[in-house]
């Protein structure tokens, strides 16, 4: 049992590195843009599918395909920004961006549907064979859960530079915390929306392939299940902290191992429950820096 | 922005008078007039409508949608009248169908009989909204809606894990008992009187001291607060009523297709249906939501009958919903209405310069 338990925690925080770094993007669109990208959960199917077409179809290696699936979900990122949300402005703004992300997932989801059907692939490599483990400590870990919580952590430690290091980062976040005042002193708000957007999307490329990778198979219909763990996780670690998302989602994910051991039908309901209890003691979420931004 | 939420909470949609207005103005009670033998012919054309048209595919889209004018009025009421966007009324729906569904299995309800379960699935929804509530309505905006959908996935969950509900195979509904060549009447009627209270609720509602006191909650909730009202049971009532009258449509819905099973009754795209119901016509409006749900759920309908593919009209609804966000972000009915007010203006300045 205690080996059981080890083998749980050890899972959850190499798997929970992957969603700490889809809910990062998610939470930190929300941050600058004040709204939360439903489609997030889709895209990062649809990342899934284009490690799949480029692994199956032209043999490209998954960690390798990376380089052009980061690009094309940031353009795409980008783009609906530019198309969907910029235009959306008054006092119903909330809910208009709410259900126009909503919208562009359907879209997606119905292209998916047509190009690939319903049926679950998986995605393929040498280091996603069952027998590709390393032993740790007694442990045997699948390769391509080391490979993935490393690519996490890059990727992690490179949105973390592109925050606090650069003149863009600067910039964003400045229009996290005012997006009046940003104005005021020069930053041009719209191209930081636009560029974040991107940048909160193009991290679904990382976390569509490892997710391929890692769940066992993923349909058009994954999206749901997504979305509704990723939207746990940001609530949980409050809205617009990055590092709060980052810890949420090591904590739901062992939690979720760990819960997996007995419960398996369950394990999925430790998000909601965590969340539920969390949100009766404190709405603000974890890391929460205000619970109710003015209207 | 004092001035903002002054304005909108004094403007009311074009589609309704005020009710102090009983000036002397000719053309403004001519148009009172108007309206009622519209509204009149309207209720004659909705009653009659299935012995008229007594084709069943045209009968079977018409139940169907007077499902949707309710469930869409529900959500309105609390939604387009709080300002708190729920994407989780599914929920309610899938709770009524189940609670039809395990009434009848256990008690040995048949035949007509089903059509008196629905206030109590109606009360089952009830229930579950005020825990619901409680909980959500504590958190505003975004973190309001994730929650919502949290609860859709929670109940999607629960349906699908639990013995009483069957499982991932469903339930199968009751038989109806009568004659086919009616067949969908019946259910026809029970959805119009279930549409019909909800609209009448809304039209109610709006015009109460407790709509009121939603629509300032919706404009600034602070400032209501402030000024007296008491947002937590203001908001956990019009959830709870909405709840209600969403779970007899549910149950309805479920006696209507005869089966249940966790994905089709707890579906994510019914959330988002009713919604883009409510804004086709105008979130908020008492007609607004009636107006989305007459004219998308027959489109939707017919479109999935002609097409025969799923994804096609997955797609369509989103290019749909994309557009009225773009181009018609307020609904129908108050931009017409602003169009009409405008030219009104128009003709009088003119009469005025003569």
């Amino acid at each position: 049992m205690a080996r059981q338990i080890l083998e749980a925690i050890a899972d959850g925080i190499l798997g929970g590195g992957v969603y700490a770094l889809m809910a990062a993007g998610l939470t930190l669109i929300f941050g600058v843009l004040d709204i939360i990208n439903i489609a997030q959960g889709i895209l990062v199917v649809l990342g899934a599918y284009l490690s799949y077409v480029l692994s199956v179809h032209l043999h490209i290696d998954l960690f390798v395909g990376l380089l052009i699936t980061i690009p094309v979900m940031f353009v795409l990122g980008v783009a609906i920004q530019v198309l969907f949300i910029r235009p959306l402005r008054g006092s119903e703004r909330t809910s208009m961006t709410l259900l126009a992300c909503y919208a562009v997932a359907l879209v997606i989801e119905g292209i998916l549907y047509g190009t690939f059907g319903p049926d679950y692939v998986t995605l393929n490599a040498w280091y996603t064979q069952p027998n590709a483990s390393v032993k740790v400590f007694g442990f045997y870990i699948g390769d391509i859960y080391l490979f993935g919580f490393g690519l996490a952590l890059v990727a992690v430690l490179a949105l973390y530079l592109l925050l606090y290091r650069t003149t863009f980062g600067r910039a964003v976040r400045a229009t996290m915390q005012d997006a009046v005042a940003a104005r005021l002193v020069g930053i041009e708000v719209n191209r930081v929306a636009a560029l974040t957007f991107g940048v909160g999307v193009a991290v679904t490329a990382v976390g569509g392939m490892m997710y391929g990778a890692t769940s066992g198979g993923f349909s058009p219909n994954s999206g749901y299940d997504l979305i509704s763990r990723l939207l746990a996780i940001i609530i949980l670690g409050g809205l617009g902290s990055v590092g709060g998302a980052m810890v949420a989602a090591i904590f739901m994910t062992t939690a979720e191992a760990l819960v997996d051991i007995w419960q398996p039908n369950w394990a999925v309901a430790v998000f909601y429950l965590v969340l539920a209890l969390v949100l009766i003691i404190r709405p603000a979420g974890l890391f929460g820096r205000r619970a109710v931004r003015a209207q | 922005m004092i001035g903002d939420a002054r304005r909108s909470a004094a403007a009311s949609p074009p589609d309704e008078a005020n009710p102090d207005d009983h000036g002397p103005d000719p053309a403004a009670s001519r148009e009172r007039l108007a309206k009622l033998a519209g509204l009149v012919a309207l209720i004659i054309v909705v009653v009659i409508f299935p012995l008229v048209f007594s084709n069943a595919t045209i009968t079977e889209i018409a139940v169907q949608t007077i499902i949707f004018v309710a469930a869409a009025s529900a959500w309105n009421l609390f939604s387009g009248y709080t300002g708190y966007l729920s994407l989780g009324h599914a929920v309610f729906f899938g709770a009524g169908a189940y609670a039809v569904g395990i009434a009848a299995r256990d008690w040995n309800v048949t035949g007509a009989a089903v059509f008196a379960l629905l206030p109590a699935a109606g009360l089952i929804a009830a229930l579950i909204a005020v825990p619901l509530g409680l909980v959500a309505l504590r958190v505003r905006r975004h973190t309001f809606v994730v929650i919502t959908i949290a609860f859709f996935f929670i109940a999607q969950l629960t349906a699908t894990n639990l013995a009483i509900t069957g499982g991932s195979s469903g339930l199968l509904g009751p038989v109806p008992d009568w004659s086919a060549n009616i067949f969908n009447d019946p259910f026809y009627y029970a959805g119009l009187i279930i549409a019909a209270g909800a609209v009448l609720l809304s039209f109610v509602i709006r015009r109460s001291r407790f709509g009121l006191q939603l629509r300032a909650i919706r404009d600034d909730e602070d400032r209501a607060v402030g000024l007296g009202v008491h947002a937590m049971p203001v908001k956990l009532t019009a959830f709870t009523i909405s709840a209600f009258i969403t779970g007899m449509a549910g149950g309805l819905w479920f006696f209507f297709l005869g089966q249940a099973f966790p994905q089709f009754v707890f579906d994510p795209l019914f959330d988002l249906a009713i919604a883009l119901m409510a804004f086709f016509g105008g979130l908020g409006t008492v007609a607004g939501p009636v107006l989305g749900a007459a004219v998308l759920e027959p489109s939707q309908l017919y479109l999935t009958l002609k097409l025969t593919n799923d994804y096609l009209s997955e797609i369509l609804l989103g290019v749909l919903f994309l557009v009225i966000i773009l181009f018609l972000p307020r609904g129908v009915l108050p931009t017409a209405g602003e169009i009409i007010s405008a030219q009104r203006a128009k003709r009088q300045r003119r009469s005025a310069g003569e």
